[in-house]
């Protein structure tokens, strides 16, 4: 019999109280009990990058974290990235310079471009290449991506 | 790719944890970042029978200053020892190694004491402790042991903590404001798992310590190489191409990435990276 435990969290500003069996990883939580299905399940052990999420104010990747861990935490997903993360210049940026194709990496890539933009850190392509080398993108051979992280750099300078 | 079902504890003190950890029946396994221990259970290398989630035990956090040391708790981040202004100071050789553990979202949950007891050899921090000569201390139900790293990684996921035990603190020395250091790894992505790796710490009196990852079934000192660059205060082509070829004494083992030959020859490249790269 699978072990189950009520969990409290608050996802994109709402609140969830829902009952998740304790193995239940918080990827798979968000996608089948919650129907945020945004967060993308690649690789299932920390290394395409694709599940990563906010979990308090940081990234995370969700296929690492099991829900019953995120028990009374803060996540935001790619379903809040423009109203919790102020993230529509940046996701205009990804649509005009076609950073995706697909699009199984973009919630991931996301993340870790807002992350990287939050820190203060500049448009450098070196830079921001080591920041996202933790996602892996099939399609489109990273230098649109680079581009989309720079050029909402370069805009928000002014 | 599923975790297989398991009990889960999330106690909020070191004595509770330790109370856990002493009940055999409970077949407990402690859970800190889960960013190694996740993925075994998902690929089901793993499959305890309790997981014991210790983020809670607020005595696992912190950095804190001390007159020779630096003792920090089990449960900091990778993030943090990066953004402490503490570890920069007194630890550069962590300041130095850290942007190559692993990638952003793993290093904003992974933990030093989770690193530390897994003695992954792959893995950075194992070697770094070995350079630094650092402590790690262990807490039971029957007292605290102080342990030298020297002593402590004992093979491939084996350490010197049993499994009643509790990694409560790891203690680096403070680093002399004339003390070098020296890193350097290659990775085929990086922060993906080095083929292999080498953190150097030279002594105020010259004294070299070299400790390698990635080549071996742990973390490991180069004895040999480190006999032959003590009392250098510069390393000239010819002490680095000795200390090279000291370094066919070491047992090279072969992975998914590299055979033991590949591995050798690579050892050898980036010792010479980090000795022509040392610093303060």
């Amino acid at each position: 019999m699978t072990k189950t435990v009520q969990i409290t969290v608050n996802v994109n500003g709402e609140k969830y109280i829902e009952d998740v069996p304790l193995r239940m990883n918080l990827a798979d939580f968000l996608r089948t009990k919650i129907g945020l299905t945004g967060t993308h399940v690649g690789c299932e052990h920390g290394v395409c990058g694709a599940c990563t999420l906010f979990l308090n104010g940081i990234t995370a990747r969700s296929c690492l974290a099991l829900a019953v861990q995120a028990d009374g935490a803060e996540i935001t997903t790619i379903e809040g990235y423009e109203l919790e993360k102020n993230a529509t210049d940046l996701i205009k940026n990804f649509h005009n310079r076609n950073a995706l194709q697909c699009g199984y990496c973009t919630p991931g890539m996301l993340a870790s471009s807002i992350e990287y933009i939050e820190q203060g850190n500049p448009a450098d392509r070196v830079k921001v290449k080591e920041y996202l080398s933790g996602n892996y993108c099939r399609c489109t051979g990273y230098q649109a991506i680079v581009d989309a992280i720079c050029t909402t750099i370069e805009e928000r300078q002014g | 790719m599923k975790a297989p079902d398991f009990s889960y504890e999330k106690p909020t003190s070191i004595s509770d944890v330790l109370i856990l950890l002493e009940n055999n029946d409970l077949d407990c396994q402690l859970l800190a970042g889960g960013q190694s221990l996740m993925p075994m259970m998902n690929f089901r290398m793993a499959n305890p029978g309790t997981l014991v989630d210790i983020s809670a035990v607020s005595e696992l956090a912190g950095i804190n200053e001390l007159s020779e040391t630096i003792e920090i708790g089990a449960m900091v981040s990778y993030r943090e020892l990066e953004h402490s202004k503490i570890i920069k100071a007194f630890c550069p050789l962590v300041t130095m190694v850290l942007p190559y553990v692993a990638h952003a979202a793993i290093r904003n949950r992974g933990t030093i004491g989770g690193s530390v007891g897994l003695s992954d050899p792959a893995a950075e921090l194992p070697a770094v402790l070995l350079a630094l000569n650092g402590e790690i201390e262990i807490t039971s139900r029957k007292g605290k042991r102080s342990v030298p790293a020297n002593n402590f990684f004992k093979g491939i996921y084996e350490t010197e903590c049993r499994p009643d035990e509790l990694i409560t603190k790891i203690i680096l020395p403070k680093a002399h404001q004339k003390q070098n250091f020296g890193f350097d790894e290659v990775a085929r992505r990086h922060g993906d798992y080095a083929m292999a790796g080498v953190c150097i710490a030279q002594d105020v009196d010259l004294m070299t310590r070299v400790a390698f990852f990635g080549v071996s079934d742990k973390a490991v000192r180069a004895f040999g190489a480190e006999k032959l660059l003590s009392g250098h205060s510069s390393f000239s082509e010819e002490v680095i191409r000795d200390a090279q070829n000291a370094l066919n004494e070491l047992e090279f083992e072969g992975d998914m990435n590299a055979g033991p030959e590949a591995k050798q020859h690579i050892a050898k490249v980036v010792l010479e990276r980090a000795l022509k790269g040392m610093k303060k």
